[in-house]
């Protein structure tokens, strides 16, 4: 069976990027009267590195939601992986890679203990996912004090600072990652069985999907995402930071970014795209504020809100899209 | 069918239901006979009295995300709102002990206005309550610091702490009772009494089926509204106790909604509702509490002991988890 003929129904596109133009338009009026500039070369830059940290966690949480299942786990993974990163390389060049890949390897595998414990103990992904980032937490807190480690100077200066133009080389990573969850969902089997598991468990099941593997799977790939994003931190910030993840709120706010773009929490629908435009939703919203030196406080209070009301949103076109 | 009969007998022949809290009671059991091996003392009646009274707090949220998630929702606010409720109680005291208990009154008001609110949007305006509870989590947290400039202002009056610190002395055979403990007893029976109502067991068919209940006549989104407010109030009943216990911080309630779920699934309620009494929901946190104190008891370090948790309760979910899918 040719892939081209499992293509599902597409929906069009998300409309978390209508609010995104609308939110940067607003956002830019509103600067140019406070007498700033929204699109400077350095607002632009700080953006999209906000972007790219968020964007990262949340496409991997975009993989397990739509699986139907959920990561409260990555703001550790996130932490833990800067300290892996950070301590293996000691400042070393030569070690990026062996670092890189002992992070990521080390990411992995609390995503396979997330799958399994999902898959085959049945836990609740919400209780399973929470209970291995305390196991986490408890290595972290008894472990470090504060930061560890120091990132190569080569990686400091091409994945942490180097950019393209505007364009951070972290955000054309992000790219990159996007481009290939992508590609896995709406072109592989991978994908269309995820999605079908994230539907109907019970009906995947049924039609011969190995539902186990291809949520261990996910739950893998979301911890590898959340690998990457510690690394990135590890290199914006020259060092391994125990606290990195869980003080940025890494784990709800990816939640949240991949709601805001339009993939359900039940699983089943959204996709990557939409995600992306989450997290640039949830950036832009930040960098306006910046500008407009709103106090961090007052900040949250409007995100809290912004995130209800876009969701809100989502649910009255989904009821007035079930209606006609 | 014949050969799933047969083998559903001996499980019912030890009577384990899913849901029940027979699980619950066991886990409970071996950690006091941990405990009393360790620390015999611990046992005696003031000690467990003071336990008892300490851990009233999180006993008290358990109950009330028990209503929520019993219904198919979840309450992520609770943490931030008995924050919100301990600064707020302080700056509007001001130390002085006239106002307590308009105050009080207030902490009440503002614990059912949050749940109402989390609870509208979430079943008016169809938002997954995580999402929901998750905002006002960020609103709360936002407004509180907002609102008192970065550091708690004010202080609480020694009549408002009394309910967290004091106790009635010279009770025979207990020594002293904790006015947290009785506070605590009162909404324990209120809850149990209001599970047992028909208000409850609408509740949890909504849990179980929402459609069908809303078939049935039930008004689904009344029933999850009042599930909120009740989430709410609980909060606002363990922030007062809260902060007479310990005082006025920013990181009063930090996690506790965490520690509320997982105490809630600990008692054997199903995250996604329908299944689950608020008894074991209370008798989960009771064991957090417990387990935490064991954990001192044999030195374990502060650090270590989110991992000591996380293990525990990864095992004891996937414990009863794959005995109920072995039926």
């Amino acid at each position: 069976m040719s892939a081209r003929s499992l293509l599902p129904a597409r929906r069009p596109v998300p409309g978390v990027f209508v609010a995104l133009a609308l939110t940067l338009a607003i956002g830019w009026l509103v600067v140019l009267v406070d007498g700033g500039q929204l699109f400077n070369q350095s607002t632009t830059v700080s953006l999209l590195h906000v972007a790219a940290g968020l964007g990262f966690v949340a496409v991997g949480q975009t993989l397990v939601i739509l699986g139907g299942s959920l990561d409260l786990s990555v703001a550790y993974v996130i932490s833990l992986s800067t300290l892996v990163a950070a301590e293996t390389m000691n400042g070393n060049d030569g070690a990026v890679v062996p670092a890189i890949g002992l992070a990521l390897a080390v990411s992995a595998g609390i995503g396979l203990l997330n799958g399994l414990l999902v898959t085959k103990l049945r836990v609740n992904a919400f209780i399973a996912t929470l209970g291995v980032g305390l196991l986490l937490k408890g290595y972290l807190d008894s472990g470090y004090d504060g930061p560890a480690g120091t990132t190569s100077p080569t990686l400091v200066q091409t994945l942490g600072y180097q950019r393209v133009g505007p364009v951070p080389l972290s955000f054309l990573l992000l790219v990159a990652v996007t481009g290939m969850a992508w590609f896995a969902l709406s072109r592989t089997r991978f994908g269309h069985h995820l999605v079908a598991v994230g539907g109907d468990a019970e009906v995947a099941r049924l039609s011969g999907v190995r539902n186990d593997r291809v949520l261990v799977t996910a739950h893998v790939l979301c911890s590898l995402c959340a690998g990457l994003a510690g690394i990135y931190l590890a290199s914006r910030l020259g060092s391994g930071a125990p606290r990195v993840g869980t003080e940025g709120l890494y784990d709800l706010e990816s939640i949240a970014a991949v709601v805001i773009g339009g993939t359900a929490l039940a699983g089943g629908r959204g996709g990557v795209v939409g995600t992306v435009g989450g997290v640039l939703l949830l950036a832009s919203i930040d960098a306006v504020f910046n500008q407009l030196d709103v106090d961090a406080f007052f900040k949250q209070v409007i995100r809290g809100a912004i995130i209800i009301a876009a969701v809100a949103v989502y649910a009255r076109r989904a009821l007035r899209k079930a209606a006609s | 069918m014949q050969i799933v009969q047969r083998r559903r007998l001996p499980l019912r022949l030890i009577r384990v239901r899913p849901g029940g809290v027979l699980p619950i009671l066991t886990i409970l059991a071996v950690l006091l006979v941990l405990v009393g091996i360790r620390q015999p003392d611990f046992l005696d009646p003031p000690s467990l009295m003071s336990f008892l009274g300490r851990s009233a707090p999180i006993i008290l949220l358990a109950a009330g995300q028990y209503f929520v998630i019993v219904c198919g929702e979840f309450d992520l606010s609770v943490g931030s709102l008995v924050t919100a409720q301990v600064v707020v109680a302080a700056r509007l005291i001001d130390s002085d002990p006239a106002r307590t208990w308009p105050v009080v009154l207030l902490l009440l008001a503002f614990g059912a206005a949050v749940g109402l609110v989390n609870g509208l949007i979430t079943t008016r305006l169809r938002v997954p309550s995580f999402i929901t509870t998750l905002g006002m989590f960020l609103i709360l947290v936002g407004a509180v610091y907002l609102w008192s400039d970065g550091s708690p202002k004010g202080g609480l009056s020694e009549e408002f702490r009394r309910f967290g610190r004091r106790a009635v002395e010279d009770v025979p055979l207990l020594g002293r009772v904790p006015y947290a403990l009785l506070v605590l007893l009162a909404v324990a029976a209120l809850a149990v009494l209001l599970t047992r109502s028909d208000f409850g067991r609408t509740l949890v068919a909504v849990g179980d089926n929402p459609r069908t209940a809303e078939l049935s006549g039930v008004r689904v989104w009344r029933t999850r509204t009042i599930a909120f407010i009740l989430s709410g109030l609980a909060a606002a009943v363990a922030a007062i106790l809260l902060g007479g216990y310990s005082g006025v911080s920013f990181q009063a309630g930090a996690g506790l909604e965490f520690g509320a779920i997982t105490a809630v699934v600990l008692g054997g309620v199903a995250l996604g509702g329908g299944r689950g009494s608020v008894v074991g929901a209370m008798l989960g946190a009771l064991t957090l509490e417990l387990l935490f104190a064991l954990m001192n008891f044999y030195g374990v370090s502060g650090a270590l002991r989110s991992t000591v948790q996380g293990a525990i309760i990864l095992l004891a979910v996937a414990v009863s988890a794959t005995r109920s899918s072995a039926r």
